[in-house]
């Protein structure tokens, strides 16, 4: 085990360190997922390291999300770094609100971070956020149910066939759920699946005038597809269930078949939390023949807010939190398979993570994502299960709730697009754009 | 209206009122329960009640990830300090409603009842920016503030109406007998208003304890108290009914053994003026 | 009786309060009204040192034609008037039984009067996850016992299951001063009505209610101001779909998901001319009842 020399070697470097700059304390918000708490864990590491001592702000993801806003948009000043997505990043980036992540050290190796995930964390060229794990969507699904259905699965399979084996391995009596898939409220969540999936039917959030596209067929098959196939092999209540509801089904062993972050992959084969950790297996997010699958890119990652008075200690941090030598940590305190996926290249090519057995998956999946070109015909935004805009997260949970409130059988598929619609052109047009 | 009734009666009436008290505490025992589970016993179908294996895995594992007793900490600072600062302005202003009365006093105590209906999250931006510039974001002091003025409304009025059943003849035989105001207030008023007071500051701690959006939007890493601690179990990865169960357990814990030691005070003061 | 000097004490003693909640009113107030009159992105840019447009009354009139206005309002007063009818009468119904003859009647009310001493972040975390959930869900367990299928609660029954939930947190509050109200009644006074033959429910209805009409209207004016902001139970449940966006969760929807302060500072005020038309109302029957 090499882990020995890299904790020496981190702690001698730690010292000389140590010894010559002056301990900070920073305040770092983040959000409440197995990785980060895992961070968290971790920290004592840093402060040996660097001597900086690191206060958290853990919060669940919406009141996250609300919390670092306020604090960006009025200046407040109360954290050092703050833990953003894909969609805050380039839009606080373009404002001026983060500290640009230059000058990062030679060790760190910045040209490591996967591509994907370092041109959505930039804005202009300028990277503002370090990915601390990224992550596409791809299928897990249940080997042994789908034996029994009598089928197989294909490496990128298509809508049609999903839906069909949903049917096959439904088993209501015995309470399994051919598919589950999110369906509650809120843009991150069922907005967030229901876009990227509607990405593989051809439609789009905006055309190139900035229109809403809610009145066109490509929608309408989406919906009616979506929630056909819920209707026929979902889980009751499937309007409610977001990540953690349908994470819990499957570690459960209620659901066939899953689509959703590949983060979730180690999860559900983990099996300490899960009954059928040994029976998953994984497959490229669906489509419909048209050219673009129904995989999102997101990362969470770290960042500085503008006007920090500690910048330096922040940057240590994030140099810590997302290095590759912190992956090892991870790795040899918890496994290969708890590392925070989706961030380094050098990940994917270390032979000791080729051997799990979603890693390569994870990697194709976030691969054959392009949130330059996420949609069939040509669009005015960037980004997959979002549109790029400051304005986006607003509309989308508007529209999600029409959405999930058609699920429910509350309202019509037509009568909730037509909401969709009118709720769009209407915050378009309040922004400024039509 | 305590009147004497068969023991058949009284049965009944314990049997009756136990089965719904049992009921309306049920989620709160249940909660409680559920927080000794192992996660895979809390979701278990058929659900079990007693008999599984009791493990404080669950309070482990939250205290692991969070320092509870900084939070707990908080929230009693916060929550006591808020109280605190409210009994003190309002005890004055009540009094003088209630002995010195005006035309206008009834209006005044309607309009302090009509600040409390300001929705807060309209007013989000605005207190944000002002505790920015007045450097009271993430402080205890800067959030007792808050609440105390949020509650300052409640707790005027419930004093008002206890100060208004102190008899004034009493007052007025005071100061017949040359009584200063100071004295007044120490040794006649005091004494009769202490029940009141009481049962004021309970009410107020309650509320204080549990206010969950100025305690999650105005704080960061120091001054967050036991919402902030909430707010980080409410929707973790997959099975987590009983981590969750362990951290609401922790937070509630506190104010509900509070609240059952005060019971008594509780049941007898919160009339608000209402019993006449 | 009050000499001159001691109405001057008594202004003195009373400026604190009176100045620190005018404050309090007053200065959010006044940069709510600023700001309902501006156009306010901040994350367009928008920033007080930048200068903020001024618009008129077009984040208003945005407000007030959107689409979700009404029904919000509609929810909101649905959701407030479920809520006191249930805790009112449940209220009533619980005190007169707690303030019978029985044992263990100490222990009894702390039950009745714990779900009061609960976080109402908890409160809805724990009845949407451990009692709701439709698979999971202790509920869905018991009508499967009953071989029934789950329901859906917070999806067919949304605004049902979030009154359900909040009057489960605030009937302590109706019980704890009912009973403090049927304690004081004279008993003699309804002896004397049995005796003369009155029945249970005429006794009630001419003896007990009118008794407790002043504590009641107190249950009500403290409840609503209290149900008005109602915020944590939609958040955590339902996240406002399926019909349960009230006003203020339509507010939160504006100037935190949409950071369109403008438009939900505008928002803010149609929730404050709307919390003082109830608060008007309720004043009157107060007023009256509290004159008394």
């Amino acid at each position: 085990m090499k882990l020995k020399s890299v904790l020496c070697a981190a702690t001698a470097v730690g010292l000389l360190a140590a010894a010559n700059a002056q301990a900070d304390t920073i305040t770092i918000a983040t959000v409440n997922n197995g990785d980060m708490i895992r961070m968290q864990g971790l920290t004592d590491d840093f402060t040996t390291k660097t001597g900086h001592k690191v206060e958290w702000v853990t919060l669940e993801e919406n009141v996250l999300r609300q919390r670092v806003t306020t604090d960006i948009t009025t200046k407040g000043g109360a954290f050092d770094i703050m833990t953003i997505g894909m969609y805050e990043t380039p839009i606080w980036g373009k404002n001026g609100w983060l500290v640009p992540l230059n000058g990062l050290s030679e060790e760190y190796d910045v040209g490591d971070i996967l591509p994907a995930m370092a041109n959505g964390l930039s804005y202009d060229g300028t990277l503002y956020a370090a990915p601390f794990y990224g992550e596409s969507s791809m299928i897990m699904y249940r080997t042994d149910l789908m034996k029994k259905a009598g089928m197989e699965m294909p490496d990128a399979p298509t809508w049609e066939f999903i839906r069909a084996a949903a049917k096959a391995m439904t088993d209501r009596d015995a309470e399994i759920n051919g598919i589950c898939l999110r369906g509650k409220a809120g843009w991150g969540e069922g907005g967030a699946f229901i876009t990227a999936m509607s990405n593989s039917f051809g439609a789009q959030w905006f055309d190139m005038e900035w229109n809403a596209t809610f009145d066109q067929e490509p929608w309408k098959k989406t919906l009616t597809f979506y929630k056909g196939m819920m209707d026929e092999s979902g889980p009751p209540g499937y309007a409610t269930n977001g990540f953690n509801e349908n994470l819990s089904l499957f570690q459960q062993g209620k659901c066939g078949m899953w689509i959703d972050a590949t983060v979730a992959a180690s999860f559900v084969t983990n099996p300490k939390d899960s009954t059928v950790a040994d029976k998953v297996g994984f497959a490229l997010a669906p489509d419909t023949g048209l050219g673009k699958r129904s995989n999102w890119l997101w990362a969470w990652a770290l960042a500085i807010p503008a006007g920090t008075q500690k910048t330096d200690a922040a940057k240590q941090f994030i140099e810590w939190a997302t290095s590759k030598s912190y992956i090892e940590l991870v790795a040899a305190k918890e496994g290969w398979a708890n590392v925070p996926p989706g961030a380094r290249t050098s990940l994917y090519e270390n032979p000791n993570y080729k051997d799990i057995p979603f890693a390569k998956m994870t990697l194709d999946s976030i691969l054959s994502a392009d949130p330059n070109n996420s949609t069939v015909n040509e669009s005015p935004y960037v980004g997959i299960q979002f549109a790029a805009i400051p304005e986006f997260a607003g509309i989308a949970t508007e529209v999600s709730q029409e959405f999930s409130a058609a699920y429910a059988g509350q309202q019509s598929i037509d009568e909730a697009l037509a909401k969709a619609q009118a709720i769009t052109n209407d915050a378009m047009e309040a922004a400024g754009y039509r | 209206m305590a009147r004497s009734v068969s023991t058949r009666r009284k049965a009944l009436n314990t049997l009756i009122a136990w089965t719904i008290g049992l009921l309306i505490f049920f989620p709160i025992l249940w909660t409680i329960l559920t927080s000794f589970k192992t996660e895979a016993q809390a979701i278990n179908d058929p659900p079990i009640f007693f008999f599984f294996d009791w493990t404080l895995e669950n309070y482990a594992v939250v205290q692991e990830r969070s320092d509870y007793m900084r939070f707990l900490w908080n929230s009693v600072i916060i929550a006591g300090g808020s109280t605190l600062l409210g009994i003190l302005i309002a005890v004055p202003a009540a009094w003088s409603m209630a002995f010195v009365p005006s035309k206008r006093t009834k209006d005044i105590l309607m309009w302090m009842l009509s600040t409390k209906m300001l929705p807060a999250v309209g007013v989000l931006y605005p207190i944000y920016l002002l505790f920015i510039s007045l450097g009271l974001l993430d402080t205890r002091i800067g959030l007792m503030v808050v609440l105390m003025l949020i509650n300052l409304p409640i707790i005027v009025w419930m004093l008002y109406t206890y100060f208004k059943e102190i008899p004034t003849e009493i007052l007025e035989a005071a100061r017949m007998d040359g009584a200063t105001l100071k004295e007044e207030i120490l040794y006649i008023l005091t004494p009769m208003a202490i029940p009141g007071i009481a049962s004021t500051i309970l009410l107020n701690i309650i509320l204080a304890w549990n206010e969950a959006f100025w305690t999650l939007n105005l704080t960061a890493a120091q001054a967050a108290p036991l919402t902030a601690f909430i707010a980080s179990y409410s929707s973790p990865e997959g099975l987590f009914y009983a981590k969750l169960s362990a951290a609401s357990t922790m937070a509630i814990a506190p104010i509900l053994i509070l609240g059952w030691f005060s019971q008594k005070q509780l049941v007898r003061g919160l009339t608000f003026g209402a019993v006449k | 009786m009050a000499t001159q000097q001691s109405r001057t004490l008594a202004r003195y003693m009373m400026a604190p309060a009176v100045i620190l909640l005018l404050g309090w009113m007053l200065v959010p107030l006044t940069m709510t009204l600023f700001f309902s009159f501006k156009k306010y992105l901040p994350l367009r840019g928008d920033s007080l040192e930048n200068g903020l447009e001024w618009v008129g009354f077009q984040n208003f009139v945005r407000f007030i034609s959107s689409s979700a206005f009404w029904p919000s309002v509609s929810t909101t007063m649905i959701m407030v008037g479920g809520v006191l009818i249930i805790t009112v009468v449940l209220g009533v119904f619980l005190a007169i039984l707690l303030d019978q003859p029985l044992w263990g009647q100490g222990p009894l009310r702390i039950l009745v009067i714990a779900p009061f001493f609960v976080m109402p972040t908890v409160t809805a975390l724990v009845w949407k996850n451990m009692f709701l959930d439709p698979v999971n869900g202790l509920f869905a367990h018991l009508w499967k016992f009953f071989g029934l299928s789950p329901v859906e609660w917070l999806v067919d029954y949304s605004l049902g299951s979030i009154i359900m939930i909040v009057s489960w947190q605030w009937l302590p509050f109706a019980t704890l001063i009912l009973i403090t109200a049927i304690q004081s009644l004279d008993s003699e006074q309804l002896e004397a009505a049995e005796m003369d033959g009155a029945s249970a429910f005429h006794r009630f209805i001419h003896i007990v209610l009118p008794h407790l009409s002043r504590a009641i209207t107190i249950v009500i004016l403290i409840q609503t101001i209290f149900l008005l902001s109602i915020f944590a139970e939609i958040f955590v449940t339902t996240g406002g779909a399926f019909g349960t966006k009230t006003l203020t969760y339509l507010i939160f929807q504006r100037v935190i998901d949409s950071q369109n302060i403008g438009l939900g500072s505008a928002g803010g005020v149609y929730a404050i001319i709307l919390a003082n038309i109830v608060a008007i109302f309720l004043m009157r029957i107060v007023g009256k009842n509290l004159d008394r």
